[in-house]
């Protein structure tokens, strides 16, 4: 565990966050916190809510009651893409790359909140336009050697296997250079060797990078090995937050995995 | 044999995103270029600039404008020709408002009013995509012809309801009216898709190309990972107009001369480009100019082979070409969805490779 999570300062609270399609309460009352440098697991079985959990925390949902606390302060009604800018990235749990374009331009574009060259530069290219893109490249780059993707740098990601677009949609995400990276089931689908891959990715993420991490993960194994601490959502509510050991020998929360009655 | 990237390694990021990597690219087009600027013009004649050359170079531009807005930003728009005569109109009003207004001012602020006025009939993408957009644009290609033919400011009056524009020139040669010789409207063509094809080249390339295609390829991922919607959308309406409005200028003022909007800018016209895009290759500024090529250049050649080689009556030839186009639309959208541009990269992978494939 790293000493800023033991310094207890938290990056992203949500307090009392209620959410509802309809009749269904896809979030009911949700309080938890994600401090800076961990990596907070989020799991629950199918449909508790773990999605729409993110969804909320990166705007594209909007809670009918609760509140966002994000970097010290509280959050009002901003649009998806103004919360990219203040730094929480994200991947989804069906691939979202962008099918048209190479894993470098996936990856580039992952960078726009932070280029900013104008229309007529980007007309004129020479200068700003080209510098900016060449700086923001470099970076790129250096995700691209991070993530041992050199070799379909080119390839228009539509043509790659599963396996690697989940990878590429990682690196869109770590471009961004967020300060919080929201990870929907990174692992899911994979085999034993890539789920080993992606969870060496994820720590050096943290280690490296310095980034918070809120991943969902099916993955009981996976979850208690990379995690520093765990929420459990079931129908939209909370039923357990803590370090792993907690988790894994709380009662509700075993019954909620094994499918016993609500009442 | 030639056609080689081995022993052409990049050494630097900047050598590895210019426009076109490979030598021989390179070459090919800095001679196309030459073969444009300095022979053309010495050999030009009425036949091959009326026919061939200028609408060649119109309906790049057309095609270059909206393969920025469907082919890069994923909106289908139909309204081309509708835009194409805001362009033409804002030209006749400019040059019979402002008779010393420069000609190439003329040209780019038609392209400018066009822009706004696409930013307004962009506003609906907001909140309707695909086919529902398509019908909205329609809906303005509609209005716009309607506009010009009812409101008699916009054609100055004239009895006929025709515009019809009156001769100017560019450092003392004419490039509007019949008097203008075939080399100097050629030029004068010319100089504008070069220069904005470039243009198009370099703003696909970076922050806003991609914004546009990852727009295109995915939107609600877009705007999570900060691409702003409104911003993106609506400057692929603009830039796509702004290129629209100056193909609808130079199609009037140093192609036609004179026109009228129900024949000139109709629906057919919104039609053509976007077969243009669709053949020549969604998304890409090269098959803007093959799709153009194809659409413009094909009817010629089947012309003179059937009519003039063969002896086939005009009209018979005319249905055979109707035919023959529509077919391969369907192929096209069928078979490579991705246009020619696609068959040509296709096959230059295959070449850059050969003799071993693997
Ligand atoms: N946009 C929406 N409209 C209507 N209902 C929704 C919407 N998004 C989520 N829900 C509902 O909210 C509940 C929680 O869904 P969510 O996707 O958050 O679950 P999850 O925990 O991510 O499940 P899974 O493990 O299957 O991914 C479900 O009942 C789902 O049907
Ligand atoms: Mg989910």
């Amino acid at each position: 565990m790293s000493a800023a999570i033991n310094s207890g300062e938290a990056l992203l609270s949500l307090k009392d966050i209620s959410l509802s399609f309809g009749g269904v309460n896809a979030l009911s009352g949700i309080t938890f916190d994600v401090l800076k440098g961990e990596i907070r697991a989020i799991i629950g079985p199918n449909g508790a809510g773990k999605s729409s959990m993110l969804n909320v925390i990166n705007g594209f949902y909007h809670p009918q009651q609760g509140e966002v606390w994000f970097d010290g302060a509280l959050r009002g009604s901003l649009k998806p893409y103004q919360i990219a800018r203040q730094g929480i990235a994200r991947t989804f749990q069906n691939i979202a790359l962008f099918k048209g374009m190479s894993t470098l331009d996936n990856l580039m574009t992952g960078r726009i909140t932070k280029m900013h060259s104008n229309l007529f530069w980007q007309a004129i290219w020479k200068g700003k336009a080209e510098k900016e893109e060449l700086k923001h490249r470099e970076r790129v780059e250096h995700i691209i050697d991070f993530l041992e993707i050199q070799a379909i740098r080119k390839t228009p990601v539509g043509r790659l296997p599963y396996g690697l677009q989940k990878r590429v949609e990682l690196g869109r995400a770590l471009a961004a250079e967020s300060k919080l990276l929201l990870l929907d089931e990174p692992m899911a689908g994979m085999n034993l060797e890539e789920k080993e891959d992606m969870c060496r990715f994820i720590l050096d993420v943290r280690d490296e990078f310095g980034t918070t991490i809120a991943l969902i993960e099916h993955d009981m194994g996976v979850v208690m090995d990379i995690a520093d601490r765990v929420v459990v959502l079931d129908y939209g509510k909370k039923i357990g937050d803590g370090y792993p050991d907690e988790i894994r020998n709380d009662k509700r929360v075993i019954d909620a995995y094994l499918g016993v009655a609500h009442d | 044999m030639f056609y080689r990237e081995s022993g052409d390694f990049k050494s630097s990021y900047a050598a590895d995103q210019q426009t076109f990597p490979i030598r021989f690219d390179r070459i090919a087009v800095g001679v196309v270029l030459v073969f444009a600027f300095l022979v053309v013009p010495f050999v030009i004649d009425d036949y091959w600039e009326k026919s061939i050359l200028l609408p060649f170079l119109v309906w790049a531009m057309a095609a270059l404008g909206l393969n920025i807005l469907t082919g890069y930003c994923g909106q289908v728009s139909l309204g081309t020709g509708g835009f194409m005569a805001v362009g033409a109109y804002a030209a006749y009003k400019l040059t019979t408002g402002f008779p010393e207004l420069n000609m190439f001012l003329v040209i780019l602020l038609s392209g400018g009013v066009t822009a706004f006025v696409g930013i307004v009939f962009g506003l609906p993408s907001l909140r309707i995509k695909g086919f529902y957009l398509a019908v909205a644009t329609l809906a303005a290609q509609f209005f716009l012809v309607w506009l010009f033919n009812k409101v008699p400011w916009f054609y100055n009056y004239s009895a006929s309801g025709m515009i019809t524009v009156p001769e100017r020139s560019v450092f003392g040669i004419a490039v509007t009216g019949s008097g203008a010789p075939s080399w100097a409207t050629y030029l004068f063509c010319l100089v504008f898709v070069v220069v904005f094809a470039m243009i198009a080249r370099n703003l696909t390339r970076g922050r806003l190309g991609r914004s546009w295609m990852a727009i295109r390829d995915m939107d609600i991922a877009a705007e999570i990972i900060g691409v702003p919607p409104l911003q993106a959308k609506l400057s692929a309406f603009a830039v796509s107009s702004f290129y629209i409005g100056i193909a609808g200028a130079l199609f009037f003022t140093v192609y036609l001369g004179a026109a009228e909007p129900t024949e000139a800018f109709g629906i057919d016209k919104s039609f053509l480009v976007l077969f243009m895009i669709i053949i020549g290759g969604l998304g890409s500024i090269f098959g803007s100019f093959v799709g153009a090529a194809f659409m413009t250049l094909l009817p010629v050649l089947f012309k003179n082979i059937m009519v003039a080689g063969f002896g086939w009556p005009t009209d018979l030839v005319q249905h055979i070409i109707f035919m023959l186009v529509g077919g391969l639309i369907m192929f096209f959208l069928i078979v490579e969805p991705n246009g020619l541009a696609q068959l040509w990269r296709v096959a230059k992978e295959k070449l850059r490779l050969w003799p071993f494939p693997h």
